[in-house]
């Protein structure tokens, strides 16, 4: 019985081995690099500590109980094949866990509404509006106020938050950079708003973590944190770009493709992410405001003639009766 | 004339799914072929497929799940390889058109034709016995119930070799599961294959609460059920409850797939996020499903080894209900970052974390049952603790996963998926493995070796280890799951190790069919003669083992809660002295076999738009069972003589050495 | 095995025959109720989807468009009918009076095979009209709440033309009035969900 034992200690050592790894590798969740993803690392952390509070006395009663009571000839423990309640038992089992679950119950009411990704961050400062389009299979960044947009790849100016409007082009995906905190899903027709910030200057993996076909593996793109002065740059060198992202460079992304290399487009044609939703909102109105409806709505409308390939049926007759019907 | 079936089906130029494929040919004709020369044909068909015996339809229930399990872990090795080999660059050994299925049928098979199966075979060898019933409250539907399972696990192993399977993962969320983006016959397979084994659970669920609810034996109040009995009645209101979602989910998916239908299609108003809120609607109260049936394993099992009453039955009970409540209010946890507001997501992650309030008063009352008790260290015993310890640390991911906060940067990541594996494997397989080790004496007359099932049990757990708490670390270093290929080399040495996790699994998993194997040899020296091999409590271990086919020559009187340790105490004969009645018992049934069959065509045929055989398979279901219910005769009564007859054998047996006995402590084989 | 022990005892079934088929059917009736409950959450899942998808136009035609009460109300008219019919029926079986259930089934056969045919008269001419459930997920949840209401109908005709004949032919069996029983609780089900589809889909879609 010794033996099983140590056996059953031995199980013990990959967790152990486990949790000392984790201090010396390259876990991105425990080294984020923006407030957002510094909330979710310490609420990680709380929230297991707060239960290890119960988890290592379980633990620990489950082999200590297994071994002091075990069936043996020179065994001299206690016997009571009959003892089956506890009213002390039953409050101390169905109490502590119920005062930890409060706490971390307030803890959740109240990170969940400080982490809600449609929240402008606090003290963040003037948000830089990005959109995003998940496509088969990259990432299209459209920046609007500064007129460029570029493919699997993402500059913020470091300390100034960014506010994602966040669809897709083709199935579901979630955009995601881990080291700089939440992801969030996008999908066809629909916008999700995510903010984020940057707190120090530095070059962050990004993927989407929900798959979505063949070439979901190589849906990754890289996040450049940088200074005001270098970002500035940076939209400078987009701009300096020939490709433009016309009706004709959208058709070409729409194609499929796999590991797109990052791609920069000097120009944008105007309300070009408006005219991505717009097929796929048809009668759907959640997700979004009434005020953004009717404003993508518009967008899509002015656009739909120019659309080809889209969808077999007529976007902006459908655009046009189905605001009419709402308003 | 064969819709969209051409030769091009065959996956011919895949030599990976050629070769395996010409093993199960090869494999099967042997099978079919040794049955053939043995002339065993009608035995199997009297003795097994017709049978509505709820004790041999359970155990039909597990063979078939410990096939599908090697499949699903052939697919989870290769995973596991795959993610191993294909880093850095290079791109293993499985494109991505070939892994995306795989990890699909991986969930698919081990979720609905692996830890289903395995849960409703136990209650259905042991729930009626728990309760003194003679079989359940419908055994044809029983029966039919069982054939339909099959039907869905056969379309998912057809799949293999015709056509594809579904690349969407295990769940198939539109609009990637639409019919723009998977036009081919994959998501087919998977919408026929569950749709189908769908129903045989329902049915399963309404059976089930009937048996329990009215077929009780005399005397046993609710208060007075089996833990386990208990725990199968919650999980068959949960199936009621929740499979008409699934059902209903899909078949809108396939509506949307067969007839240009605009439920989850990205356009003409169609809404993905409320298939996903439909199918984890009926997901999250599944995993319940599927794990509070093991609770109930778990409290019989430790109860009877530490020879001690079970520590806190009314609160189990109560735990058991509130989880079964609760479990209907959680599922929105499922996917915190589609992007619900935050007092959604907040009320969602709080009653998720209550959950973890009852499940964790069960945790101490299976400790409390030990403390003081006289705890014997068999193999059941063995997986009980593994569970006990690995379950915790599994319930503890999991609510931290249900703080959404924390959710939103460790969703979809290797961290999710090693959590619901720990929870999965150390609460459904090893209760199973613990279920089927305890029960197998009463289901077949002779116990399981015990040193091959210590010798798995002891893979299991340190291969889980290996494999999983990787997985969690990789989920911190930022990887998501679904990957075919990996490009962080930093992450490589965890993929390796978690790989040696998976063979050593693989090791126990093959230390298990070793056991099976051994143990059937040896079945002579390791019978059971007594009935009562372990010194169980309830009322199932007082009949021989097997038991008889009608369970209980007299109705069993009730009186207490551990109604047979009672009768023990007492000294009770366990000769019945009274005199022997007929005994009411229902017919073998061919339609539910002949049904299921139909079914196979029906599901088959749409899969590759043959539509002249879809009607066929439709009208021969509908037929099959009309013409059963012109059939009156489908009961009979046993006659005295054959009680009597069956009665003597079972006495004159216990006159026969056992492989152990009650009071023994050292334990055999 | 079970098979072998035939026996001759057809004497005992019958001593034995009212208290055990007795308790069978009451067995049954309960079984079929819980089947019912989750029928129930089939239908509300398809209420939800409806409800969710009902202003999905896509730029085709609003439920006030296309529904026309007044047909309406004459299907629903034949489906309540019929439910009371049902229950004469079911008197008649109380009373043992076996061809005035056999009557009673065939008027409310009748009746529901009119519904059917009406049903099938609207959908036929909404979709060749170009209102067929692929021009949008409003119509496409219509189409399934509505059709799946209509298929149980469908499935409850042939279940009683099926019994119609078995009664004719055996009479008022304790087999055949467990399945009256049953159908008689599918049938009244089906009435209920349809007095929520009235209401839900068309009453409410025709007033928004």
């Amino acid at each position: 019985m010794r033996k099983s034992l140590m056996r059953g200690a031995l199980r013990g050592l990959p967790i152990l081995a486990g949790l000392l790894m984790l201090s010396g590798c390259d876990a991105v969740l425990f080294d984020p690099k923006g407030p957002i993803g510094e909330s979710e690392k310490s609420l990680i952390l709380t929230a297991t500590y707060l239960m290890l509070v119960v988890v290592i006395p379980v633990i620990f009663m489950t082999l200590w109980f297994a071994w002091r009571y075990r069936d043996t000839k020179q065994s001299k423990a206690t016997y009571t094949p009959n003892w089956a309640h506890s009213t002390k038992i039953e409050i101390v089992v169905w109490g502590i866990p119920c005062l930890i679950i409060l706490a971390l119950g307030i803890l959740t009411w109240k990170s969940t509404h400080e982490l809600d990704p449609r929240a402008e961050i606090v003290d963040g400062g003037e948000p830089i509006e990005v959109q995003v389009v998940s496509m088969d299979w990259k990432w299209l960044f459209i920046y609007p106020e500064q007129g460029i947009a570029t493919v699997n790849e993402l500059a913020m100016p470091v300390d100034r938050q960014v506010r994602f409007h966040i669809t897709s082009d083709t199935v579901m995906n979630s955009f995601f950079v881990p080291q700089l905190g939440s992801q969030i899903y996008a999908m066809a027709g629909m916008e999700n708003r995510l903010h984020l910030i940057g707190s120090e200057v530095g070059t962050y993996d990004g993927i989407s973590a929900s798959y979505s076909g063949a070439g979901f593996a190589d849906m990754h793109f890289k996040a450049h944190v940088m200074s005001e002065g270098d970002f500035d740059a940076w939209i400078e060198k987009a701009r300096g770009s020939s490709k433009v992202l016309d009706d004709a460079g959208l058709a070409a992304l729409k194609e499929p493709s796999e590991d797109v290399a990052p791609t920069f487009y000097g120009q944008v044609k105007p309300n070009l992410y408006e005219q991505i939703m717009a097929p796929y909102m048809d009668g759907m109105e959640l997700g979004m405001s009434d005020d953004q409806m009717r404003h993508m709505k518009k967008g899509g409308m002015h656009h739909d003639s120019a659309e080809d390939g889209m969808s077999d049926h007529d976007a902006s007759g459908h655009a046009e009766s189905a605001m009419a019907t709402e308003e | 004339m064969l819709g969209k079936l051409t030769i091009e089906a065959v996956p011919y130029h895949e030599p990976i799914i050629m070769i395996v494929l010409a093993a199960v040919i090869l494999g099967g004709a042997a099978l079919v072929g040794f049955i053939t020369v043995k002339k065993k044909w009608a035995y199997l068909w009297n003795e097994w497929f017709t049978s509505v015996d709820h004790k041999k339809i359970g155990m039909m229930y597990i063979i078939v799940a410990l096939v599908m399990l090697i499949r699903g872990f052939s697919d989870a090795i290769m995973m596991r390889s795959q993610q191993m080999l294909a880093s850095s660059g290079g791109q293993g050994y499985l494109p991505p058109d070939h892994y995306d299925q795989i990890f699909t049928a991986h969930g698919v098979i081990m979720i609905f034709f692996v830890a289903m199966p395995l849960v409703i075979g136990l209650i259905n060898v042991v729930v009626p016995l728990q309760i003194g019933a003679r079989d359940v409250a419908f055994p044809f539907l029983n029966s039919l119930s069982f054939w339909l399972f099959v039907v869905g696990a056969l379309l998912v192993n057809i799949s293999l070799g015709l056509g594809e399977f579904a690349k969407t993962g295990w769940l198939a969320y539109p609009p990637l599961s639409g019919a723009n983006y998977s036009p081919g016959v994959g998501v087919d397979y998977w919408i026929w294959s569950l749709q189908i084994s769908g129903v045989g659970t329902l049915l399963t669920g309404v059976n089930f609460i009937a048996t329990i609810l009215k077929m009780r034996a005399p005397g046993m109040s609710l208060m007075k059920m089996p833990v386990f009995t208990w725990t199968a009645l919650c999980a068959n209101v949960l199936i009621v409850a929740a499979f008409p979602i699934l059902t209903a989910t899909i078949a809108m998916l396939t509506l949307d797939r067969y007839l240009d239908f605009h439920f989850f299609t990205n356009d003409l108003g169609g809404n993905m996020m409320m298939y996903v809120n439909l199918i984890w609607a009926w997901g999250h109260p599944e995993v319940y499903i599927l794990v509070l049936p093991v609770f109930g394993v778990f409290s019989e099992v430790i109860a009877t080894f530490s020879k001690k009453k079970l520590f806190g039955y009314t609160s189990l009970v109560w735990a058991t209900l509130v989880i079964t409540v609760l479990s209907f209010i959680v599922w929105l946890h499922h996917y915190f970052t589609m992007g619900a507001g935050a007092d959604v997501n907040a009320f969602f992650g709080i009653a998720t974390m209550i959950i973890s309030i009852p499940t964790g008063v069960k945790i101490f009352n299976w400790l409390f049952t030990m403390y003081r008790g006289r705890v014997e260290m068999t193999s059941p015993v063995l997986w009980t603790l593994g569970f006990i310890v690995t379950f915790t640390i599994g319930g503890m991911t999991g609510v931290l996963l249900a703080v959404p906060g924390a959710n939103y940067v460790l969703h979809n990541s290797l961290f999710l998926i090693a959590h619901f594996h720990n929870v999965i494997i150390g609460g459904v397989v090893f209760g199973a493995m613990a279920g089927i080790t305890y029960w197998f004496p009463k289901a077949t007359g002779f116990m399981l070796c015990e040193k091959w099932g210590k010798r798995s049990f002891w893979f299991w757990i340190t291969g889980f280890y290996l494999a999983f708490m990787p997985l969690y670390i990789l989920g911190f270093m930022g990887m998501t799951r679904r990957l075919q290929h990996v490009d962080n080399p930093l992450w490589v040495p965890y993929l390796v190790v978690a790989f040696i996790g998976a063979v050593l699994i693989l090791i126990g998993i093959a230390c298990t069919v070793i056991q099976i194997a051994v143990s059937i040899k040896n079945r002579k020296q390791l019978q059971d003669t007594t009935g009562d091999i372990w010194g169980g409590r309830t009322l199932e271990w007082s009949t021989t083992s097997p038991a008889p086919f009608y369970n209980f020559a007299h109705e069993p009187q009730v009186s207490e809660l551990d109604e047979f340790w009672e009768m023990k105490e007492r000294g009770i004969e366990q000769e019945a002295k009274k005199p022997y009645a007929p005994i009411h018992m229902p017919r073998n049934a061919a339609a539910g076999v002949i049904i299921s069959a139909f079914s196979l065509v029906f599901g088959f045929a749409l899969i590759w738009h043959i539509w002249w055989m879809a009607v066929v398979g439709l009208v021969g279901m509908i037929a099959t069972f009309i013409v059963r219910s012109f059939n009156y005769d489908i009961d009979y009564y046993v006659s005295v003589e054959e009680v009597e007859r069956v009665e003597r054998e079972g006495r004159e047996r216990r006159a026969l050495p056992s492989a152990r006995t009650p009071n023994d402590t050292v334990v055999q084989g | 095995m079970a098979n072998n022990a035939m026996t001759s005892h057809d004497g005992a079934h019958d001593a034995h025959d009212d208290h055990e088929h007795h308790d069978t059917n009451g067995l049954k009736v309960f079984g079929f109720w819980l089947y019912l409950l989750s029928d129930c959450i089939l239908f509300a899942m398809l209420f939800a989807v409806y409800v969710v998808l009902s202003q999905a136009y896509a730029g085709g035609p609003t439920g006030a468009e296309i529904f026309e009460l007044n047909f309406v109300l004459v299907e629903t008219a034949l489906l309540l009918a019929s439910s009371f019919t049902y229950g004469l029926a079911m008197l008649g079986m109380n009373r043992g009076d076996s061809s005035a259930v056999i009557k009673w089934l065939m008027i409310t056969f009748a009746c529901g095979a009119g519904f059917i045919a009406m049903e099938i008269y609207e959908f036929y001419h909404l979709i060749v009209n170009g209102q067929g459930p692929d021009k949008s997920a409003f119509l496409s949840a219509f189409f399934t709440l509505v059709g799946t209401h209509g298929l149980h109908v469908t499935a409850g005709l042939i279940w009683m033309a099926l019994l119609i004949f078995q009664v004719k032919k055996k009479g008022l069996t304790e087999v055949h009035r467990g399945r009256l029983m049953m159908l008689s609780l599918f049938w009244h089900f089906l009435d209920v969900i349809w007095i929520c589809v009235f209401t839900v889909v068309y009453l409410t879609g025709v007033m928004l």
